[in-house]
């Protein structure tokens, strides 16, 4: 503990151990700082086996390689699905979660020794489903769809994992409520924590739902109950799938909110823009189970096309109202920061060689044109017939999920292990480039999974060539090309994995110790005028931004609009050629 | 910034900028649009997917593809000794989906319309047709029943792109589509 290491503080008639944070003047909970550190560890440990198996899962769609028999195929890429999905990213959440209702609101955790037993049930879950799935018969996809059945552990160690992050809610909700009792802060929560709240709410959508169709499949693979109908699972277990992701979003959007406050000093264009947002994300987000059920039988395409849409497309609004306000707040700090000259000083001069930042833009980037324009033109209701179960799916939620929120929770850890950690980066030359050769290996992966999913390509297969079915059929060349280049990708992507998982370990275990004196400039490079002022918080302290001269947004955001609106026309076209159907 | 709270309390009547105003209205004129382009595919749009679907006992199911089957085979597909079916232009076809295989082959004509019966007899599959790329999820327990009109000849293959197994790599069907007149 840097400086005054074990200041102990009493509130409320509970006492607390504090350090102050020399960076951002910050009172830290020690509690709440051992938890963070416990579940981000754990969330990187998994994020290092999940993305091996990814690459092996890459290397054996790709045609010339070719790595793994069938079986090992379908069993590890079963594994990958939940080890990067869940674990990794929930493990990272519970972390982010804690940051930001303890440490943003300046105030004590609740109840950590329940936080703990949220901690255990998670690491007892996730072993337990991954202990299943090694055992060879639960290889049934991170999807279970029934009436395929794995072992009854695979499900038990799902529910508990559920249960343990339920908990880690019910903490950071519980924390929020003793923060407004105490008074720990003014006025509002900060945008960041009103997005990680956005997250906790979802979250706890998700596991209910979760909640509702796992414990009864559980029971079935136990016998005690006789069926399980197919078309009720998936929309259930959708609720969990896809609105998971969305828990996902909310805690990628708020990351790059703090990001670029920590390292530009940037604030919000509009506290009520940027809220109303991620609002919306709340009341609409959830009805995205329907994605996963557009050429399903036995739904109404009534249903389809109000719930694919999320009510009118009211969620992706939500989106792309974050996709303009964080590049905006970004040039807005920027020029104020003295980047004034022509429309894109302000982006040419970002600190480019902060991974931070680095990876919080490319994330945005990616997010935004791969992940984000896909998801919609893989959820309009007809356009899906076209795209279901090819490997445009997982195309697109690599977009979305590795190159948008693998990226951006990446670019935090670089705040996270000066702020939190306490330790300086080594090196921070190889630090440098690896979001860009992570970015780049992940935005390969989701564009060329797109290209040979638009050529027809299935998902979860474990030979294109049909070498051993009775009825050959050869995909087009261009497809074989699209899934090499994809395994290339995938090796750039692991590169950057790899670096990642080396930086962060060698960091925590010899990284320099970081104190008052040194704890500015161990987050990275930053504009002159945020060091000068000894803080970010120094620059701009509170609320909205002023300047609203943004011809560089409005260039990227035009940009933007135009590319998603082509490609939009452009599928439908396609789909005008399909043989006709009714 | 945005990890402290908002130096104005009351934020919510802070003006917000004319550009960000604008691009809220685009973006939300942009959703409806798309809102509505769905729903005037339905009307106008050549593509979309019926939603004609009965609860069916699987082995009712396959029971009634034998008995098509039967009635309108013409061969049998190379030395598979899968049957090659021809049935009338605008009558019903079954294609079961089983672990693993789509059964039978099919051969239509080219132009003409078919009420297509799918639907699987274990496991969930996906009915992905190949090159023309239409694809559609199987469900056992659900027959879903769609009038489908092929536009081309030539050789097209159902490729099973729902996982459904180790087996699920050999899943493959067969539908043949010959100029009107030509069939068996």
């Amino acid at each position: 503990m840097a400086t005054a290491a074990g200041e102990l503080g009493v509130i409320g008639g509970i006492a607390a151990k504090f350090r102050s944070c020399p960076a951002t003047g910050l009172k830290v909970d020690l509690a709440a700082e051992r938890l963070i550190k416990a579940n981000a560890v754990v969330a990187v440990v998994y994020l290092a086996i999940g993305g091996l198996l990814g690459l092996l899962v890459a290397l054996t769609r790709w045609p010339a390689i070719h790595l793994l028999d069938a079986d090992t195929f379908y069993l590890v890429l079963t594994a990958h699905g939940i080890n990067v999905l869940l674990f990794w990213i929930i493990f990272f959440e519970i972390a982010v979660l804690y940051f930001a209702s303890a440490i943003l609101l300046n105030c004590r955790l609740a109840t950590p020794w329940l936080a703990w037993m949220a901690f255990v049930l998670m690491i007892v879950g996730s072993l337990l489903t991954n202990w299943a799935v090694l055992q060879g018969d639960s290889s049934v996809m991170f999807t279970s769809y029934v009436p395929m059945q794995a072992s009854p552990n695979f499900y038990l160690g799902l529910i508990l994992f559920a249960v343990g992050a339920l908990i880690g809610c019910g903490v950071f909700f519980g924390t929020l409520v003793i923060a407004r009792e105490e008074r720990t802060y003014e006025g509002s929560v900060p945008l960041v924590t009103f997005g990680a709240i956005t997250a906790a709410i979802i979250a706890v959508f998700t596991i209910a739902s979760g909640a509702i169709i796992l414990i009864p499949t559980w029971l079935w693979s136990l016998g005690y109950i006789a069926n399980i109908d197919t078309l009720m699972y998936k929309l259930v277990w959708w609720g969990m799938g896809h609105s998971s992701q969305q828990i996902n979003v909310s805690a990628q959007v708020a990351i790059w909110y703090a990001i670029i406050g920590l390292l530009l000093g940037a604030k919000p264009l509009s506290e009520k823009v940027s809220r109303t947002a991620f609002f919306l994300y709340i009341l609409f987000l959830q009805l995205a189970s329907a994605h996963h059920l557009l050429v399903e039988p036995g739904l109404s395409a009534e249903w389809k096309v109000f719930n694919t849409s999320y009510a009118l497309y009211l969620a992706v609004l939500g989106s792309l109202i974050h996709g303009m306000t964080v590049p905006g707040a970004i040039e807005a700090a920027q020029r104020k920061n003295g980047y004034v000259n022509g429309m894109f000083e302000w982006l040419r001069k970002a600190p480019w060689d902060n991974p931070a930042f680095a990876g919080m833009f490319l994330s945005l980037v990616l997010f935004g044109f791969l992940g984000g324009i896909s998801g919609v033109v893989l959820g309009s209701e007809q356009l899906n017939i076209m795209m279901h179960n090819t490997l445009y799916v997982p195309g697109h939620f690599h977009g979305t999920v590795v190159a948008g929120t693998t990226l951006a929770f990446m670019a935090l850890t670089y705040l996270v292990l000066p702020l939190i950690f306490q330790r300086q980066v080594i090196w921070p030359k190889l630090a440098k480039w690896q979001p860009y050769l992570f970015g780049i290996g992940a935005g390969g992966i989701s564009l060329f999974m797109m290209g040979a999913g638009t050529l027809g390509v299935s998902r979860r297969h474990w030979d294109i060539t049909f070498s051993d079915a009775l009825l050959s059929f050869d995909y087009p060349p261009a497809a074989f090309l699209m899934m090499g280049l994809n395994g290339i990708f995938a090796i750039l992507a692991s590169i950057g994995g790899i670096l990642y998982i080396l930086i962060t370990v060698g960091t925590v275990l010899w990284g320099k110790k970081v104190d008052a004196s040194n704890a500015l400039e161990s987050l990275g490079p930053m504009p002159a005028r945020v060091l000068q002022s000894g803080s970010s918080a120094n620059v701009a302290k509170h609320g909205s931004a002023e300047a609203h001269h943004l011809p560089g947004t409005y260039v990227i955001v035009g940009v933007f609009f135009v590319s998603f609106v082509l490609y939009y026309f452009v599928n439908w076209k396609y789909l005008s050629e399909l043989w006709p159907m009714s | 910034m945005a990890l402290r709270p908002p130096e104005v309390r009351v934020w919510w009547n802070e003006p917000i900028a004319r550009g960000e105003l604008l691009w809220i209205v685009i973006a939300f004129l942009w959703g409806l649009f798309m809102f509505g382009m769905m729903i005037y595919w339905h009307l106008e749009g050549k593509q979309n997917l019926s939603t004609e679907v009965y609860r069916i006992d699987p082995e009712v199911f396959a029971q009634r593809a034998e008995e098509t089957t039967e009635k309108y085979k013409i061969g049998e597909e190379g030395d598979t000794g899968i049957p090659i079916v021809a049935p009338p232009p605008g009558s019903d076809v079954y294609m079961v989906a089983r672990l693993w295989e789509w059964w039978p082959v099919l051969q239509l004509e080219k132009g003409q319309s078919y009420r297509l019966h799918i639907s699987s007899v274990d496991w969930q599959h996906g009915f992905s047709l190949q090159p023309v790329n239409i694809n559609l999820q199987v469900h056992p327990g659900l027959e879903h029943i769609i009038t489908i009109t092929p536009q081309e000849t030539g050789v097209f293959t159902v490729v099973c792109n729902e996982y459904c197994g180790l087996g699920h790599h050999t899943m493959t069907g067969r539908i043949r589509v010959v100029e009107p007149g030509q069939g068996g």
